[in-house]
């Protein structure tokens, strides 16, 4: 994973609630043995019609939104299945936060292992946003602090130890293999056998 | 000393997992005892293990099955499966090579223990009492029926599991869900789950574990309380759990991976101490009356947009998400479901494919005919419940009735198979989401209990199945 410290975005707005990662990305595209090539998937049921061509109504199909970092979504976002396909699909679109007033446990932890910063922010901050799409933000990982163009500095609740991985760009499995003496240990004294 | 404070169920299994506890800098290191692992979430874990040059730490502890993208109807061999997509294809040969080279006991199509993941771990005994359990799967909370903290994965974890057999955890807050009372006849426990996600909504259990307590789930049975406890997902939570007791023992009794002799009295010994303390306190505390319930059905695109099945649809009182999921369905306000015609009936998925799901839309459909036009799809949860319907003719009363009876797998639950509801048909599902587009592209789904499914069938819309019941 990549190291990431600060991310400077103008923001595109989903205000749907639960949007659940069937709707990220729908599970006839999971038939792969890769990361790469899921954000042209992104979406896919709201972004394109039926016979494949573009739904202009939809905010990713927007002149504003190209280059936007950041989605801003209704609360719960990320609910329903635990595919990491679905932050594998956010990323390799260009998406590198999402920011709403809470995100479900499965696809922050998923998100968390990319990079891909997931914020939970108080409703009047997020009401704010939602209504003001295209607003450029500023993302401070080290200060947890998401700053909204009038300069307001917000802070959002982030693990410590997840905020020091994003920040050190760490491997969690390289930290999870330096206990490997306490994990043969846990193993040889416990009471009873798997 | 924490080993005085009175702890709950989830707590204990917590605590006896710890390789190292959690402080404020560093998450738990949590052990696994059991890692399910399937085609779908595993190739790229197993493509990192191959670049890093690691091997998968316990093998013993590592049980694989195929069932996402695999094909439901009849085949001979490998060679005969119908396969939706080369990619489909290519992930089912994937995961037989992962499992050939890092040696994984793997229930592929030779297998006569193959079947959706969460079916098989109780079946063969893998699944007990006061085990962590994980899989690259969001339905694994199921094996929390059993009194095992089981709870879904990514794929980087999957990995971390494979290579260390262990994860870094935060410990999760606690929700008791008690449910008391006897439930009337024709409600079940994926009424009792549906109506409880109704209540606290679809993200009333984030960042919690439920317990689900109370005399109504101690009537279950293990096939209904892995309802139960499959759908604690749906309501955000990160498992579900349910306390052991003398049906879980029986239930595990003599299963290929149960315990045997002494082991086997150890183990029981052990399980009889997991029910939490009484004392112990839990973060938050919700009670459902048991015997007010009714059969439930869902009528837009998320398990917490449910009514009772006879209820009218509720308005969408400005709310723009839930105007967006009524036009989705196509479905007035204003009107019960039963108004409006159904193309499709599924009854499978790790939700409601259990033997006993199966015998209870069998008993109403039996002698009778699906409504002309349509289309039904009875697939079981694995070849072994498969084999034990065929045993008592269930195979054939859904297909008198004009059901298809099909291999095992989890098929249009999530439609990665090639098992999909028609763009815009309407879909009675007993799986367990209804969001947009899961059953196929554009398709329309209505969740419901095997009883509700079975009668719906018959009448050609949503249907109470308390009818069908009178005299049986």
């Amino acid at each position: 994973m990549d190291a990431v410290a600060q991310l400077r975005s103008r923001t595109i707005v989903l205000p749907m609630v639960d949007i659940d990662t069937d709707q990220i990305i729908p599970a006839r595209f999971l038939t792969t043995t890769s990361k790469d090539g899921l954000g042209r998937h992104l979406f896919a049921y709201w972004r394109f019609n039926a016979d494949g061509s573009d739904n202009p109504d939809f905010v990713l199909n927007t002149p504003g939104s190209t280059g936007c970092q950041v989605l801003v979504a209704g609360n719960n976002f990320g609910c329903g299945s635990s595919r990491e396909h679905a932050p594998w699909a956010l990323l390799d679109y260009g998406i590198r936060a999402i920011i709403s007033t809470a995100i479900a446990d499965i696809f922050r932890s998923n998100s968390l292992k990319n990079g891909l910063l997931p914020i939970v922010v108080d409703e009047e901050t997020h009401a704010w946003l939602i209504e003001n799409p295209g607003a450029e933000v500023v993302i401070d990982v080290a200060a947890s602090t998401l700053t909204l163009p009038d300069g307001r500095a917000v802070n959002y609740p982030i693990d410590s130890f997840a905020r020091h991985c994003l920040l050190e760009g760490i491997d969690q499995l390289a930290y999870l293999q330096q206990h490997d003496e306490q994990i043969r240990n846990f193993e040889e004294t416990r009471s009873w056998t798997p | 000393m924490s080993h005085s404070s009175p702890k709950t169920l989830f707590e204990k299994v917590w605590t006896d997992h710890l390789v190292k506890d959690e402080t404020a800098a560093t998450p738990a290191i949590l052990y696994i005892d059991l890692h399910l692992i399937h085609e779908v979430t595993t190739p790229q874990a197993f493509a990192l293990l191959r670049e890093k040059g690691i091997a998968v730490r316990r093998p013993d502890l590592t049980l694989g099955t195929m069932d996402h993208s695999t094909p439901t109807t009849a085949f001979r061999s490998f060679k005969d499966l119908a396969v939706v997509s080369e990619g489909a294809a290519n992930q089912i040969r994937q995961m037989q090579k992962n499992c050939d080279d890092f040696g994984l006991e793997l229930h592929g199509f030779d297998s006569e223990f193959r079947g959706i993941v969460h079916i098989i771990g109780p079946e063969l005994g893998a699944t007990q009492p006061g085990k962590t359990i994980v899989c690259g799967d969001s339905h694994t909370s199921t094996h929390g029926a059993f009194g095992a903290l089981a709870f879904g994965i990514g794929t980087t974890e999957v990995g971390h599991v494979l290579a260390t057999q262990c994860l870094l955890q935060r410990k999760p807050r606690t929700l008791a869900i008690n449910v008391s009372g006897q439930l009337q006849l024709g409600v079940t426990a994926k009424d009792v789950i549906l109506a409880i996600i109704g209540q606290i909504g679809v993200d009333g259990g984030t960042a919690h574990v439920i317990e689900f307590r109370g005399d109504a789930i101690q009537a279950m049975d293990m096939e209904a309380r892995m309802t139960v406890c499959n759908m604690s997902i749906e309501a955000g939570a990160r498992a579900g759990m349910i306390a052991p007791d003398d049906q879980t023992i029986e239930y595990l009794s003599g299963r290929p991976r149960s315990p045997r002799g002494a082991d086997w009295d150890a183990a029981v010994d052990r399980w009889r101490a997991l029910p939490g303390d009484a004392e112990a306190v839990f973060d938050r505390s919700v009670d459902v009356d048991g015997t007010a319930l009714q059969p439930m059905v869902t009528f837009g695109t998320n398990p917490g947009m449910v009514i009772p099945v006879n209820d009218p649809v509720p308005d969408a009182n400005g709310n723009p998400g839930f105007r967006k999921a009524l036009d989705y369905m196509q479905i007035s306000p204003g009107k019960p479901l039963s108004d409006v015609a159904l193309d499709v009936v599924f009854i499978g998925s790790c939700t409601n494919s259990r033997l006993s799901d199966l015998q209870q839309a069998a008993e109403i459909l039996r002698g009778r005919k699906i409504a002309e036009g349509v289309r039904m799809l009875v697939v079981p949860g694995s070849q072994q419940v498969k084999r034990a319907a065929e045993k008592i003719g269930l195979d054939k009363v859904f297909k008198q009735a004009g059901a298809e009876w099909r291999e095992s797998g989890c098929s249009m639950c999530i439609g990665m198979n090639g098992d999909t509801v028609p763009s815009g048909k309407l879909s009675v599902s007993t799986s367990n989401r209804n969001f947009e587009g899961r059953q196929g592209i554009g398709a329309r789904t209505i969740l419901a209990s095997p009883m509700t499914a079975a009668a719906s069938a018959i009448a050609g819309h949503v249907c109470d199945p308390r009818p069908y019941l009178e005299g049986q």
